[in-house]
């Protein structure tokens, strides 16, 4: 049931996005390099601090580990380094974020490690403006769109791709140039 | 209004599987000599819910075929037919053909109807056969069943139709109280209707206001009137024509010979009770007086002794009661309230209840002397019918009533079975057990969070208890939630009668399967996946364990084999036990076989235990048998059977003796949730081994390690040479100590080969709950699940092959000449 509500969800924002329509969505944003980063707050199961994980032999490195969920086994992936940022150190004041993906093998329930969460913002589809082209070499596929909020920019991610591709991007190179072409 | 059917079809399609499945059971049950009824009354059930089940989803070939098979299964059921051993091959065949019907149905592919029309034709031969005998009993029973029928729905039944049929109609004329008020006089149809025949009129009275409320105006009497005639209905309709509005009219067929007559509802005007104690009713402190006293309650009742059975008074005995009692009781009573009261007086007396009809009078009974069978008073009173008698005295109905309620037939319940659908059947005491365990673990959640809310020094004895109480509740309810997945492995075990019946007619052996511990529960999922290597194991001692009856006679043993198959529970496992007394396993034959195919050398040859030789016939491709039948020996099917056991995480034996039998025994986990687990320290990760794969564990030296070339180390384990692998190497993390002599090696078997795991420390062994890792990520070589442990932490479960296939293909990266088994010790040769 659950499952087929997300999904309702998601293609009803898809629709949203490109009809500029006055519905607007609530997105949590957070912060990783001076960052803000916003997901659908729709995805978002839970928030709980860093917690040490079990790792996964032979496994990249972004991916730190495994987590008993409440009886459920949860990967938590770093987003940091799967943005190709420096790595932290964690502390037990570092941030997971829970969240219930979809993904064409149906929904996985994963946790990222961020810096640290920052707020909820609602957002109309006609404040969101789309991912500038940033040329065929970077894929912008898992950008939902950008923000102004209080003169910040916040890039609005589309957590269900980018946690399903098999190669996580650069980010660091795409922030730069998003800001560049922003101010 | 349009219901959509496709909803239920997935509930037919379970119901037919389970209907052919309890046919096919009973089908082997049936003993063509001596048919049991209920037996076949099962296999007819099945079929005929089959096909009303087809008929009204459209499932036209369905239906077809299983109305052939009906008919034939209803001549056998009344007798009129007996069944050869050949009809039950036949009606078998017809079960696997409608198997597949509903299969090809079901899964809507093309519907092959070849089969089923065949099989039709034969039925329909033999239904045609014999049809002189069949159809001149089916001709009476039709003509006995027809006629009345006819005459009860018929409503435009001309005497020319059916003249002895009928000889009148009953009229029930029941008027609206008022409709003296219309200006209609009763009595003045009834005048009309006596111009068409003999009329008989009765007057039913019960429903008669006591005087003081009686209105002048209205109209509280019913009539029955018998009229006598051969005048059609409608001239009857005719009389009543102006008041049809205003009464309750039915006209019925009358037939004056027939005793059995319908009764409606408005006709019982209370009951009529027959009522004789055994002789020792009194001592067992009833007393008929009280009875009656209690019916008198109920309504006007009026009671008559009969007293035939008085013995002389000196052979009277003070304590034993003689008489027998027939009461009327009048009123509007539940039948019910009347049983309430003889309740207590069931078992130790006859009590016959009938509805009495209008105004049945003791002396009407009375007149019939000795009330020893009450059914003669009753053929005396309908008898009354057609005699022209005072209204007073008007036909009892008594018996239709009773007569249907005594003859419904005691439907059994058909046997339920769950098939390999994806809905499970629960026993309901199951689910109960389950409600109950959840209570009690709400009830120590609310305790412990009473204990936490004001928390103080002194509450930590209550909250030991507390929590040792919720540790007891947790392991229940696993326990509980555990059987609810738990099936019987007679769903296994069910396919075989019928395959080893079919078998050995093909293969002229004569073999007498045993079931046993039929009743082992087993997880559904592991039951599933364990049919297949059943069936082969099974087929295995049909073709190759059992021999011939002449060679059985040869060898000094009784003609008939004899199969067994065996369930039971060990130490947390269920174990499956296929055991035949045929010609064993050669040993001498096996190693032939094996120098043959050169999977062994001729100093191992004779160096083989008898197991390892046995274990040869797990080899891929190795088959025994002389020639490849339809059956078996395609040398498919024993690794087969091996790797899907193992899949399981089980094992599974072969003992053997030549010329006496073989034993294969299999063992299986209860259930795929758990696995019983070591667990292994490297570094700073714990693995768990699943513990049915360790051989054993051991600390080395670095005396006892060969390096062939490439850098593949193998150690000297007795007379084998094993490949090491290195845990730390795979996985890539850091250990302890990469020195062999501080590490511990386990001893695993994969896939027939040892290989031995280098590990830091080997901790406890503890059952583990297996979790997916695939749920939410993806699979990792190397690891087949992941479980949580005791601390709440994530741990992940080897999987052992996938490391020795990850330790290969480092190695051979590293152009190392490790591959396998063979492989090293024929490098160790060179070496």
């Amino acid at each position: 049931m659950q499952t087929t509500a997300i999904n309702d969800s998601a293609e009803l924002n898809g629709t949203e996005v490109g009809q500029a329509a006055g519905d607007s969505d609530q997105f949590l944003t957070f912060i990783m390099n001076n960052e803000e980063y916003g997901v659908n707050i729709l995805c978002v199961q839970e928030i709980r601090g860093w917690e040490s994980a079990t790792p996964l032999p032979n496994a990249p490195s972004h991916v730190k580990g495994v987590i008993n969920l409440r009886g459920t086994i949860v990967p938590i992936i770093d987003l940091r380094q799967c943005f190709g940022l420096d790595a932290i150190e964690y502390t037990p004041v570092t941030v997971v974020i829970v969240l219930k993906v979809e993904t064409a093998n149906g929904s996985r329930i994963m946790g990222i490690v961020v810096d640290a969460v920052s707020e909820v913002y609602t957002i109309g589809g006609q404040e969101m403006k789309a991912a500038p082209d940033l040329g065929d070499a970077v894929d912008t596929d898992y950008i939902r769109g950008l923000v102004d909020v209080d003169d910040k920019m916040v890039i609005l991610l589309e957590i269900d791709k980018l946690l399903s591709m098999d190669e996580l991007p650069d980010l660091s190179e795409v922030s730069k140039t998003l800001n560049a072409s922003n101010h | 209004m349009s219901v959509d059917l496709s909803q239920f079809h997935q509930v037919f399609f379970e119901e037919s599987f389970e209907g052919l499945d309890s046919m096919e059971s009973a089908l082997m049950e049936l003993d063509p000599d001596a048919i049991d009824a209920e037996t076949i009354n099962c296999i007819f059930r099945a079929a005929h819910s089959i096909k009303g089940g087809s008929a009204t989803f459209g499932f036209n070939v369905v239906s077809e075929f299983t109305h052939v098979l009906e008919t034939l299964l209803d001549e056998v059921r009344s007798g009129t037919r007996s069944i050869s051993a050949d009809d039950v091959d036949l009606l078998l065949q017809s079960v696997d053909c409608l198997r597949d019907l509903l299969g090809s149905i079901q899964s809507e592919s093309d519907i092959d109807t070849s089969r089923s029309d065949e099989l039709k034709q034969e039925f329909e031969k033999i239904l045609a056969g014999d049809s002189a005998g069949v159809s001149a009993a089916d001709g009476s029973s039709a003509g006995d069943s027809s006629a009345p029928a006819k005459v009860a729905t018929t409503q435009e039944n001309t005497p020319d139709v059916a003249p002895v049929s009928h000889n009148g109609w009953r009229i029930e004329f029941k008027p609206s109280a008022d409709i003296l008020a219309t200006g209609n006089e009763p009595l003045r149809m009834f005048r009309e209707l006596a111009t068409l025949g003999e009329v008989s009129v009765s007057c039913s009275i019960n429903t008669l206001p006591a005087l003081t409320n009686m209105d002048p105006e209205s109209c509280s009497l019913s009539w029955v009137l018998d009229v006598i005639t051969n005048e059609e209905k409608a001239q009857l309709e005719e009389v009543f024509e102006w008041v049809s509005d205003e009464s309750d009219i039915i006209i019925s067929p009358f037939k004056v010979d027939e005793a059995v007559e319908k009764v409606t509802a408005s006709d019982i005007s209370g009951w009529f009770i027959h009522f004789q104690p055994n002789k020792d009713m009194l001592r067992t402190g009833n007393e008929p007086s009280r009875l009656f006293r209690e019916l008198a309650e109920l309504g006007d009742m009026a009671v008559s002794v009969n007293t035939s059975k008085l013995v002389s008074f000196a052979a009277l005995e003070p304590e034993c009661c003689y008489l027998s009692w027939d009461v009327s009781l009048v009123g509007e009573i539940e039948k019910s309230s009347v049983e309430h009261i003889f309740e207590w007086v069931m078992d130790e007396a006859v009590v016959d209840i009938a509805p009495l009809s209008q105004q049945q009078t003791i002396e009407k009974t009375q007149s019939t002397a000795p009330i020893a069978n009450i059914s003669v008073a009753k053929e005396e009173q309908s008898q009354s019918v057609d005699q022209p008698n005072p209204p007073a005295t008007v036909a009892s109905n008594d018996q239709a009533p009773v007569a249907a309620k005594t003859n419904a037939p005691a439907k059994a319940r058909a046997p339920s079975k769950a098939g390999e659908s994806s809905s499970i059947r629960v026993a309901i005491d199951k689910v109960d057990n389950l409600i109950n365990m959840v209570g009690e673990l709400v009830i120590t959640q609310s305790m412990l969070g009473q204990i936490g809310n004001n928390f103080s020094e002194d509450q930590l004895s209550r909250l030991r208890e507390g929590l040792s109480q919720l540790e007891h509740n947790t392991r229940e309810l696993q326990e509980s939630v555990m059987r609810i997945r738990m099936l019987p492995i007679s769903f296994a075990f069910s396919r075989f009668p019928r395959m080893v019946r079919d078998l050995s007619r093909r293969l002229g052996k004569q073999i007498e399967l045993e079931l046993l511990g039929e009743q082992t529960e087993l997880d559904k999922t592991v039951m599933e996946r364990i049919g297949d290597p059943l069936v082969h194991l099974v087929r295995n001692a049909v073709d190759h364990g059992i021999e011939t009856p002449e060679e059985r006679v040869a060898a000094g043993k009784k003609a008939g084999g004899k199969i067994t198959l065996n369930a039971y529970h060990q130490s947390g496992n269920v174990v499956i036990e296929i055991i035949d007394d045929g010609r064993g396993l050669s040993r001498q034959k096996l190693i032939e076989k094996a120098l043959r195919q050169q999977l062994i050398s001729q100093a191992e040859a004779t160096s083989m235990s008898d197991i390892q030789v046995y274990d040869l016939i797990f080899h891929p491709g190795f088959s025994t048998a002389q020639a490849v039948s339809d059956v078996s020996g395609r040398g498919v099917g024993m690794d087969v059977v091996k790797r899907n056991i193992q899949e399981l995480n089980g094992s599974v034996d072969i003992k053997s003796e030549e010329n006496v039998g073989t034993t294969i025994t299999i063992r299986l986990p209860l259930t795929l949730a758990i696995l019983d687990g070591q667990l292994v320290r490297v570094g700073n990760n714990t693995y768990i081994f699943p513990l049915v794969s360790i051989v054993e564990s051991m600390q080395i030296d670095d005396a006892s390690v060969n390096l062939v070339a490439g850098g593949c180390e193998v150690f000297q384990l007795r007379d084998e040479y094993v490949p090491i692998v290195k845990l730390y190497e795979v996985f890539n993390i850091n250990p302890d100590s990469t020195h062999l002599r501080d590490s511990l090696l386990v001893v695993v078997e994969s896939d027939g080969n040892k290989v031995g795991l280098v590990v830091d420390e080997l901790e406890a062994q503890q059952q583990v709950v297996i979790k997916s890792l695939e749920q939410n990520y993806h699979r990792i070589e190397g690891v087949s699940g992941a479980t949580i442990l005791g601390d709440g932490t994530v741990s992940l479960i080897l999987d052992i092959p996938g490391i020795v296939k990850i330790a290969g293909v480092k190695h051979r990266m590293n152009n190392s000449m490790y591959g396998s088994h063979q492989q090293s010790e024929h490098a160790i040769n060179i070496h």
